[in-house]
């Protein structure tokens, strides 16, 4: 492919055209479409210019809707030691294809540690969701980057350990004063130490002090909630620090990274950025026929198609390396495929190439319908919204139809400028894709392909009982209450992000967050973990409360879908009751925050007794009298109440 | 210059400055341009580096009085590149 961009591609015309159009429906105030025509000049030519163009015309979209498009508001504040402002369009650009509205403030250079420090800085004043601590070693360890050979070992070392104590006192400072995500670049070795081979034969050399350093950037990440790393030396060394580097415009405007790379900086904070807007994919639904392997098993047969260990049957295979690591994430899989049902699983269960076999998917829809519609039934069936679902089709006609008829999937481009990838990049193209990045991985994560096997059996037996109640009682279900502790903020956080279904108030908090609320006396973070006879569902519900005068009020109640209709709910919500009334007070009150996808709650709070207290734009206030209220666990269910976590920690 | 180059410089300038390509003429410059500052100076090098796959020099950079000038400029690179 890498000829491709030495001529003028027939896509070359193309965005002009794209352009005017996108002007004529912002006229005519056909926002929707204008807003998805820009999204799909970005795909078709993501560069510094078509940036500038589609921020400018973002802008005119969210004043003309006066802020109703359908984007997740995200800050970003940029912390750095070098020239980020022509990267700022790229990303804003990029996130806008993710469905985010991105804000970004970029701190004055080398103020990070002020910043940083000064509670009253512009930093915090912006009120970021996430700060990136862009700098660079020239500036973070300076003795390590110059002139490294003048050093005598032991100074070497101290200078070293002086950077990491630095980080250690900003990072600290900035968890007091900020609740953020904080992202903070390794430090890049330099690409011709003082030394030269010599300094590679030490761990004390240059390179290997500042490897040092960024082992210890881990350590102190780690020790903290939501501060993480992003490996800048990587990212350099995988783009290749000749060509990544541009001299010229860091000597005269302070900008290391070169034009052609500025998209892939851009790219990697965008891999922190929607896993913390909560733009992620939850489901991958694949194609079979020249996607999953080679050929088409319908006509190739068995010993026809491609998939195996050598070429060509290896790109194949390196996709479905890249499908099982998704797997392993908690990212669900799903085939879509137009052929005969018993041609595609005779392949999938019994080809010898095959590394991904039928148990792996979640969902199967094999069958000459269109995709659009299979698509809207594998997410019903799965229980999540279409906007969970990413797409993976070699057919460029099949892509088309879905972003047509399902503007909100992630479809994954397996072309550029029109000219269809090699099968050997495909494996490249899915573990690229940011929907699919996570920053916590927990024990529901790494097992939810298995638990979605066993729900199917689940739903096969309520079939075979005459009443709800009886289903019910079978089902023997056990839930475990407990107070928020270290070992679950990060699932409960997680869930309050992730969950839009069966949520009351949709309010996301991040891990800082939520450990500064389980901090104060006054407020009750409550997790439920289900188990029945069929298995464990793991945790999968949130209630957060606080006491104010004679009432308790419920900030967050939510539920994982797949133990919704199950009385589960109704077991939390009766332990809210009982837990408020036990500490005096009178009445429990919570708001209902309609949005598009939480009509599954609607009814909670009346069908649990409440009364409605008053309606406004945003929600409706519900309210329940503690003394009259006749609110109790199920008697199916078998409670287990912790109470005391919160002072064991 | 010949009028392809002159036309695909003139609609990154237009993406960057923010104004119809057809309000744009080879004369264009900082002085008729109002939001040509530096920092848009810098996005516009950076654009037609990325646009052309040529690295401009930091003389190259100060010869970019107006648009034709830019133009040129392209030419110039993408023939002795070749």
């Amino acid at each position: 492919m890498s000829n491709s961009t030495s001529n003028s591609t027939p896509a070359e015309h193309n965005p002009p055209n794209l352009r005017a159009e996108v002007d004529g429906l912002i006229a005519e105030g056909a926002f929707d479409l204008a807003s998805r025509r820009l999204a799909q000049l970005w795909r078709r030519d993501p560069a510094s210019a078509t940036a500038s163009f589609v921020t400018s015309r973002l802008e005119q979209l969210r004043d003309k809707t006066r802020d109703k498009l359908a984007l997740t508001k995200f800050k970003l504040a940029i912390l750095r030691s070098f020239t980020v402002e022509p990267i700022v369009p790229l990303l804003r650009a990029e996130a806008f294809a993710y469905g985010i509205d991105l804000e970004v403030h970029v701190g004055d250079f080398n103020t990070y540690v002020q910043d940083m420090l000064d509670s009253q800085s512009s930093l915090y004043r912006f009120a970021p969701n996430a700060v990136v601590l862009a700098v660079r070693t020239d500036q973070a360890a300076p003795e390590l980057w110059r002139d490294f050979a003048d050093l005598a070992p032991e100074v070497a070392q101290q200078a070293a350990e002086r950077v990491v104590r630095g980080y250690e006192q900003w990072i600290g400072a900035f968890r007091k004063n900020s609740q953020a995500t904080l992202i903070i670049h390794s430090l890049e070795r330099p690409s011709t130490p003082s030394l030269g081979v010599l300094d590679d034969q030490s761990e004390a050399g240059q390179s290997g002090l500042i490897r040092q350093i960024n082992r210890e950037l881990l350590r102190i990440a780690a020790g903290f909630h939501g501060v993480y790393t992003l490996d800048y030396d990587a990212l350099v060394a995988r783009q290749g620090s000749e060509h990544w580097h541009d001299e010229r415009k860091w000597l005269t405007a302070r900008l290391p990274i070169a034009a052609g790379h500025l998209l892939q900086m851009a790219r990697e904070w965008m891999r922190f950025i929607v896993p913390l807007s909560g733009r992620t994919a939850k489901v991958l639904v694949v194609d079979l026929d020249n996607t999953l392997w080679g050929g088409i098993i319908g006509e190739d047969g068995m010993n026809g198609i491609k998939v195996g260990p050598e070429y060509p049957g290896a790109a194949y295979q390196a996709l479905q390396r890249a499908l099982l690591d998704l797997s392993r994430k908690g990212i669900l899989l799903a085939v879509c495929s137009k052929n005969n049902i018993d041609d595609a699983m005779e392949a999938l269960e019994k080809h010898p190439g095959m590394l991904v076999r039928a148990k792996h998917f979640a969902a199967l829809r094999i069958n000459w319908t269109d995709k659009a519609q299979n698509l809207r039934e594998i997410a019903q069936e799965l229980n999540v919204g279409i906007d969970a679902l990413a797409f993976l089709d070699d057919n460029p006609f099949e892509r088309e139809q879905v972003r047509a008829a399902l503007p909100e999937v992630t479809v994954i481009d397996l072309s550029h400028n029109d000219v269809p990838r090699n099968p050997l990049e495909y494996a490249a193209a899915v573990r690229n894709c940011a929907a699919f990045e996570r920053l916590t991985l927990s024990s529901e994560d790494q097992q939810r392909t298995e638990m979605y096997a066993v729900q199917k059996q689940r739903a096969g037996a309520e079939q075979s009982f005459q009443s709800k109640e009886d289903f019910f009682r079978f089902l023997e279900q056990e839930a475990e209450l407990e107070p928020v502790s270290d070992l679950t903020l990060a699932r409960v956080a997680q869930l309050t992000q992730k969950t839009n279904q069966f949520n009351l108030t949709t309010r996301r908090y991040t891990e800082p967050q939520i450990a500064q609320m389980a901090k104060q006396p006054e407020w009750h973070i409550f997790s439920i973990r289900v188990r029945d006879r069929f298995g464990d569902h793991g945790l999968v519900g949130v209630a957060i409360a606080h006491d104010e005068g004679e009432q308790c009020e419920v900030d967050t109640f939510l539920l994982s879908c797949r133990v919704i209709g199950r009385t589960v709910e109704t077991a939390l919500l009766a332990h809210l009751a009982e837990s408020a009334a036990q500490r005096g007070r009178k009445r429990l009150v919570g708001w209902f925050l309609p949005t598009k996808k939480n009509a599954p709650a609607r009814d909670f709070y009346p069908q649990h007794g409440f009364e409605r207290q008053e309606t406004n734009g945003a929600g409706s206030l519900w309210t329940l009298d503690l003394k009259s209220s006749n609110l109790r666990c199920p008697d199916w269910i078998k409670l287990k109440i912790t109470t005391d976590l919160k002072n064991g920690r | 210059m010949t009028a392809s180059t002159f036309e695909q410089v003139r609609n990154v300038a237009s993406d960057i400055f923010g104004i119809p390509a057809d309000r744009i003429t080879a004369e264009s410059s900082p002085e008729t341009i109002e939001n040509w500052d530096s920092m848009q100076h810098l996005n516009l090098v950076l654009a037609i580096e990325e646009k052309f796959g040529v690295q401009l020099e930091p003389e190259d950079i100060e010869q970019m009085k107006n648009i034709g000038a830019v133009a040129t400029l392209v030419e110039k690179l993408q023939s002795t590149a070749r």
